[in-house]
């Protein structure tokens, strides 16, 4: 076991490569590119043995990975953005052609106008294509997802895609220690990747062929099932790390300080973590005002929502918007609880563009919430 | 939650709960961003639990001014945003100075380390703030620390920290160094020798 003292790109990629990928296919683009960069330095020093396909595009990347995960081989790829889109038709392909390929996305705003910092509307965008969707907060927690990640896309009553969400620079450029654990307890922890299918010349059969719609319907029902699998999957292979590692980050949501509490904030990335200090105030204020960090946004942890929803009234932020209608996780949280639940939801769009959130800002938006004197959405820092 | 109380032990900051954050301020190629790195894994190495390095978020340019940015804690850092309040600034470049306000929300018990030939007391802003100078440009011509023939001043500068943060030692920045270049032998002995010049050499007006 060692520390490393590394920016979140650079131990992702550490993660990857000690997962043993067979095959990573990538193409460069800011800020994942030191990411792939590391990955071609474990190449020139012989750390990653498998094959690192430089393409032309992301949307190649996509498919070859599509194609080396077909053949068999466990795959990786990372990317962010613009990359994400092009790759768009790709990952409806890698999920329904039920691929568990792992790939790291590198949260960041979408142009024009032209801007590389940090927002959540590039995977957002990308909800409905049937990828399982965690975000991370730390440097460590990068590190123990991608391993995780893995071991949740290739289960067999998973088997798909995983994308892990890091917020573009303010964790994939940031140095943070994360403990890494030796090889050994990586390998025992992955065990060898054994393909639920695979195009295999010694016995051809044909994928991806026509189908008719009552096949189709059974295709996609297929896919929600293994979503919906992989709801009590996460935290027993997150419980499973943690025996291996000593490392948890929470599973579905990671709760910081809920006992008692009356009011919740629920946010994800960077933010997730920031508010752990917004909470520190404001409990010390006297708010009863707790956090659940919301690690799973595919598949939507629909029931544990609504258990805070009996507990609490919830305060909502969303780093994304989805235009026309409201930030997507304040979207998700209140189909959760209707019919279920009375409890109030407050939604703040906040941190769009990259613009800084600081628990300062965090612990002015859940004051509004609590004292009722927000709007149902707000759209933080530009109220006039 | 982090708090942040400071007193003053004969003249060192004692942070005894935890967070130092800390600014450092360049131009674009001087190795800032590297400094960075290579102060919070020294602190890290000297039992703080909680670091972190980061640049200034976005494009850099060569010869531009840039910024980045150190925290040290005893405890793991929840904070993501951006420093705005430093306890610590650290001025690579002295030139920096006419363009660039390097006090701007440096808190009242704050400390300035300045590259320069200067004494604390040349700068007018040492009658309200804790300076501390040292002539890194003149250690790292004097150890030969040079990239394509401009002398690189964020190894050295680095020495001088430990005069006025106890949490970190010289000790630890030097193994931070020797860590970052572990097969280059002679130029980690330059820039070590250099550290422990820059130690010797540092002047403070506290």
């Amino acid at each position: 076991m060692t520390i490393m003292m590394d920016t979140g790109n650079r131990i992702a990629a550490k993660a990857a490569v000690m997962a043993r990928p067979e095959v990573v296919a990538a193409y460069p683009i800011t800020p994942q590119t030191t990411l792939v960069e590391a990955i071609a330095e474990y190449v020139a020093n012989g750390e990653f043995k498998g094959e690192y396909i430089c393409v032309e595009s992301e949307h190649s990347a996509m498919c070859a990975c599509i194609g080396a995960s077909a053949a068999g081989s466990r795959t990786f790829t990372a990317t962010s953005s613009h990359g994400l889109l092009l790759m768009h038709e790709m990952l409806h392909w890698a999920a329904l052609a039920r691929l568990p390929v792992v790939m790291c996305n590198i949260n960041r705003v979408i142009g024009p106008g032209w801007n590389i910092w940090v927002d959540e509307n590039d995977s957002i965008s990308q909800r409905d294509t049937g990828w399982i969707q965690i975000y991370c907060s730390s440097n460590q927690e990068i590190y123990d997802t991608v391993i995780q990640a893995f071991k949740l896309a290739e289960h067999q009553k998973i088997v798909l895609p995983v994308m892990v969400n890091l917020n573009a620079f303010i964790l994939s450029h940031t140095s943070m220690p994360a403990e890494i654990p030796d090889q050994q307890t990586v390998d025992d922890f992955l065990g060898k990747y054994t393909p639920h299918w695979k195009l295999d010349i010694d016995n051809p059969t044909t994928f991806g062929n026509i189908i008719g719609p009552e096949y189709y319907f059974k295709i996609r029902r297929a896919m929600q099932e293994a979503q919906m699998n992989a709801k009590h999957l996460i935290p027993q292979i997150a419980k499973d790390w943690k025996k291996a590692s000593g490392y948890f980050h929470g599973d579905l949501f990671e709760y910081y300080k809920c006992d008692d509490a009356e009011h919740i904030l629920l946010s994800m990335g960077a933010i997730g973590a920031e508010s752990k200090i917004a909470i520190d105030e404001l409990q010390e204020a006297g708010h009863k005002v707790g956090l659940a960090r919301l690690r799973v946004f595919r598949p939507f942890p629909t029931e544990e929502v609504r258990k805070l929803g009996k507990q609490a009234n919830l305060i909502v932020i969303d780093r994304n918007i989805s235009i026309g209608s409201e930030g997507a996780l304040f979207n998700e949280v209140k189909a959760a609880l209707y019919g279920e639940s009375e409890a109030k939801a407050t939604g703040f769009i906040a941190g769009l563009g990259g613009k800084d959130v600081t628990y300062k800002d965090i612990e002015t938006m859940c004051q509004k919430a609590i004292q009722g004197t927000a709007k149902e959405q707000v759209w933080y820092g530009m109220e006039e | 939650m982090v708090h942040l109380h400071f007193e003053l032990r004969e003249g060192i900051i004692v942070a005894s709960k935890s967070l130092v954050e800390i600014c450092f301020h360049g131009r674009g190629g001087q190795g800032a961003v590297t400094a960075a790195n290579l102060l919070a894994s020294a602190a890290l190495q000297d039992g703080n639990k909680g670091v972190q390095a980061f640049p200034l978020f976005g494009a850099e340019r060569r010869g531009a001014p840039v910024r980045a940015f150190a925290r040290i804690s005893e405890e793991e850092i929840h904070l993501r945003s951006e420093i705005y309040n430093p306890d610590i600034v650290i001025v690579l470049d002295e030139s920096i100075m006419e363009i660039v306000d390097v006090l701007k929300g440096v808190k009242p018990s704050g400390k300035i380390l300045i590259n320069t030939r200067k004494k604390p007391q040349d700068f007018e802003f040492s009658k309200q703030y804790h300076v501390a100078t040292v002539d890194a440009t003149g250690i790292a011509l004097k150890y030969d620390i040079l990239v394509g023939g401009i002398p690189v001043v964020n190894t050295p500068i680095l020495g001088s920290v430990p005069k006025i943060l106890n949490r970190v030692t010289l000790k630890s920045i030097q193994q931070a160094i020797n860590s970052k270049w572990t097969t280059k032998k002679e130029l980690i002995e330059r820039n070590v020798n250099a550290t422990q010049d820059a130690f010797d050499q540092t002047e403070v007006n506290f």
